[in-house]
């Protein structure tokens, strides 16, 4: 029950967050194309990447198992999304706009796979540090 | 909050029961996810069978469904494959969730559609 308390409690907060980040990216860069949802998703798979490695170091406070459930679990599992992704990807194919939809999908994974990589590094270089 | 924990409690379900060699969890809860999105977009959307407020969509939309998918976790299980050397399962996760996203999504909001069309009738 307390762990469960710790994800939701996680999830609210990257809720708000990707909401809060997603309006700001998408007033200054404008909503014709998701631009918001990839920099939440980009943003969120780097910060993973490096919490994943320092909890993996088993070391202080980030190395507790609630941590993970609230920061990992929670927040940044909440921060990203897949649905709005595949919504907004399904969209731009349905208004005819197939160069955005396959750049979405491109940009989407070409740079979310190398933030949480590059996260994941940074956090391993954070805890030799450390 | 709604949407994260019942995310959290079906991946952990999917954990005990296809073990953790393969995160099919994510998978299901993105799959799920992407799904009933586009279901809630056509059913609810102008046009739709029942029309939602913009508060009632947002909340749903936004919250329940973007707080239940998950593009970190994605993102970090198929990297730690890569890690691991398993280069097979890392591709195999990248190929089969996006095929699986973008399909359930469209089925989702197919579906939504016809089911308010068969009402009208």
């Amino acid at each position: 029950m307390q762990n469960l308390a710790w994800v939701m409690l996680g999830c609210a907060l990257g809720g708000m967050a990707r909401l809060w980040v997603s309006n700001i990216v998408g007033h200054r860069l404008g909503e014709a194309f998701p631009w918001g949802t990839l920099v939440v998703n980009v943003t969120g798979a780097f910060v993973i990447g490096i919490i994943a490695a320092v909890a993996a170091s088993g070391e202080g406070w980030f190395g507790e198992p609630t941590t993970w459930l609230f920061a990992g679990i929670g927040f940044l599992g909440s921060y990203t999304t897949v649905s709005a992704f595949s919504l907004q990807t399904l969209f731009l194919m349905q208004s005819g706009q197939r160069w955005q939809a396959a750049g979405n999908v491109a940009l989407s994974l070409g740079l979310c796979l190398p933030a949480a990589a590059l996260g994941l590094l940074a956090g391993t270089g954070l805890t030799a540090m450390g | 909050m709604i949407g994260g924990s019942a995310r959290w409690l079906v991946s952990d379900l999917m954990l005990v029961g296809l073990g953790s060699g393969f995160p099919w969890g994510t998978l299901l809860v993105n799959v799920s996810g992407s799904f009933l999105i586009g279901f809630y977009a056509a059913f609810a959307g102008p046009g739709g069978r029942i029309l939602a407020g913009p508060v009632q969509r947002h909340f749903i939309m936004t919250g329940v469904f973007g707080g239940y998918t998950t593009f970190s976790i994605f993102s970090l299980e198929t990297i730690q494959l890569a890690e691991a050397g398993q280069f097979a399962a890392a591709g195999f996760n990248l190929t089969l969730s996006l095929i699986t996203w973008v399909v359930a999504v469209w089925a989702g909001f197919i579906l939504g559609r016809r089911s308010t069309t068969l009402v009208r009738r």
